[in-house]
């Protein structure tokens, strides 16, 4: 039962010798082979590298210098650049794309001694709540196969659940760690913005993007951040504030910590039994000692519509790129340039970025720019005035990371506003650039449910250290998905 | 908001994509619902508000201005659809 352990007992069993890192990564590569395909969780898988990692672990261990992640399978989403290995960004437009560079996340981890497994599968460009939208087709819930894991980083959250890879990386454009996270009965965390190193990572909406670690604990996920966390001169967006040691505050008692509910969070649209368990979950931490409160958030409601002027407007701007001449899809036989530029795009794009192409085209055209796009950047600046105030008396926010549990496959594919709402509790921190972490927090019948944790200003050891005090006191995240079956 | 033909057809010009003409309703219709989801906003009182581009208000930070990176014409043009002589081909733009 090697998969249901944490990266931190993995590491136990490393040192003590119990197994070697090229065991442990045949062991996995054998899950993969036997599972992945039924949840298809993910689109390229790296055998070849993986197990020369390995030995490249093991060989580091005998000389004495092994990294903090030495040998620890991972998975990353297919959206990080892995050198000389295919990065589709779930899309046809990249599905020939050999990344020629490794993402800075790829290059901390690798550097660490983690091993690749492969790459994730996720929704197109990162757009999408369900991974529906991906060119691979879409990711299965493993706690419910007709269900959806999320999205977009749901290949990554699938996977870590269900024991195909022990952490795996996601981004976070408005929920995509978070949300996956919650519907999957695992641990994710998207670090402030600009914590995380955006080079190599394909971009979607470059105000917003922000990578961060799936994982089974928060205990894990401090592990994993530790290492993706810090400056990158390549990325001039990159926070220059030293990394503190995240492990080392994990067993603070979170006596006294100001816990405040959003209370525009627990209005409508809630569904009654998701309430119910974050509640639980309220009463674990005030028995820990934590002082819970209500506070306001009264721009709430326009979190959503600022959200889906910028992350277009950003998209329109950042896919300009794939135009079919330097790299990715070419059309067959263009009569001329803009033939090129247009039946490439079109033919290799799917249906939700043209959309978000098109919408975000429009709100930066001329004579719609003002009543758009700059309108919601000034929603965006009142939005984070809100947390600005709701800091000032609370450590820390609480609220559920989705209104639901998972939804059917094909629920809310033909109803695109309904899926843009599943994102009503995670977008706001995205605007606001705040650090934001779900834990599974109880089951809702078969299905998991998270609870969301969003915190000041780069305090994501806070986050780490009362996410951890909660899971010592809980097992929610030591379940595990039904094997087999249907 | 209602979304004429016209703009659908103005903005995939800008963004270089081709709409099928069978597709135009739906795209129209689609459209026309993000854009009342987006309405509400209008609402807001924000005069005097500075815009905010990004989250933690930064700028653009300088580095001197000295080669950090080395030529790489080569590695990058390997996936490229079509290259010669280092140069990108594309179809003849100037007869």
């Amino acid at each position: 039962m090697l998969h249901k352990r944490t990266i931190t007992e993995l590491r136990t069993g490393l040192q003590k010798g119990e197994f070697s890192a090229e065991e442990l990564t045949l062991y996995y590569l054998e899950r993969i082979e036997g599972n992945a395909r039924e949840l298809n969780a993910y689109i390229t898988v790296t055998a070849d590298i993986a197990m020369e990692q390995a030995r490249r672990s093991d060989r580091d261990r005998g000389k004495g210098v092994a990294g903090p992640l030495s040998g620890i399978p991972i998975a990353y989403k297919d959206i990080f650049c892995t050198e000389g290995v295919r990065t589709s960004a779930g899309s046809l437009m990249l599905d020939k794309f050999i990344a020629p560079y490794s993402a800075t996340v790829v290059e901390k981890l690798s550097g660490a001694g983690a091993v690749m497994l492969g790459k994730t599968n996720m929704d197109e460009f990162a757009m999408g709540s369900s991974n529906e939208n991906s060119h691979y087709g879409h990711v299965l819930n493993p706690w419910d196969k007709e269900r959806v894991p999320g999205g977009s980083s749901g290949g990554s959250a699938a996977a870590v659940a269900a024991g195909l890879c022990a952490a795996a990386t996601g981004t976070d454009t408005g929920g995509s760690i978070r949300q996956p996270a919650s519907f999957c009965g695992v641990t994710g965390i998207k670090p402030t913005y600009g914590r995380i190193s955006r080079w190599g990572i394909i971009a979607y909406a470059s105000s917003l993007d922000q990578a961060g670690p799936i994982t089974r604990t928060a205990e894990d996920a401090a592990l994993m951040l530790q290492v993706m966390a810090g400056h990158d001169a390549k990325d001039s967006t990159s926070i220059a504030t030293e990394v503190p040691d995240y492990t080392r505050t994990l067993g603070d008692s979170i006596k006294g910590q100001r816990i405040g509910l959003c209370r525009e969070y627990f209005e409508e649209g809630l569904d009654g039994a998701t309430e119910k368990i974050i509640m639980e979950a309220v009463a674990v931490l005030e028995s820990l000692g934590a002082i819970i409160s209500e506070v306001t958030l009264p721009n709430t409601r326009h979190a959503i519509p600022a959200y889906y002027i910028i992350a277009p407007a950003e998209c329109s701007a950042n896919l300009s790129r794939y135009d079919g001449v330097r790299y990715g899809y070419r059309c067959e036989n263009p009569t001329d340039l803009q033939d090129l530029y247009k039946r490439s795009r079109s033919e290799a794009l799917g249906e939700e970025v043209k959309q978000r192409i098109l919408v975000g085209t429009f709100v930066l055209s001329a004579g719609y720019y003002d009543a758009y796009y700059r309108k919601a950047q000034q929603v965006r600046r009142l939005i984070k005035n809100d947390f600005v105030e709701a800091f000032k008396e609370v450590d820390i926010l609480l609220s559920p990371t989705a209104p639901a549990p998972a939804f059917r496959i094909g629920e809310k594919s033909g109803d695109q506003i309904a899926m843009y709402l599943q994102d009503i509790y995670t977008i706001a921190s995205n605007l606001a650039g705040l650090p934001a972490i779900s834990i599974p927090a109880g089951m809702n019948g078969q299905l998991p449910t998270g609870l969301q944790l969003i915190g000041n200003y780069l305090d994501e050891a806070r986050l780490l250290n009362v996410a951890h005090q909660f899971q010592l006191q809980t097992n929610w995240h030591r379940l595990s998905p039904p094997e087999g079956g249907p | 908001m209602k979304v004429t033909k016209e703009v659908v057809e103005r903005i995939a010009e800008l963004a270089q994509l081709q709409i099928p003409n069978r597709e135009l309703d739906a795209v129209m219709e689609k459209m026309g619902r993000i854009l009342d989801l987006v309405e509400e906003m209008q609402s807001v009182q924000t005069t005097g508000v500075e815009p905010m581009a990004n989250p933690l208000d930064a700028t653009q930070t300088l580095r001197p201005d000295t080669i950090t990176e080395k030529n790489q014409r080569r590695l990058y043009q390997e996936i490229a659809p079509d290259t010669r002589d280092g140069y990108y081909l594309v179809p003849r733009v100037i007869e």
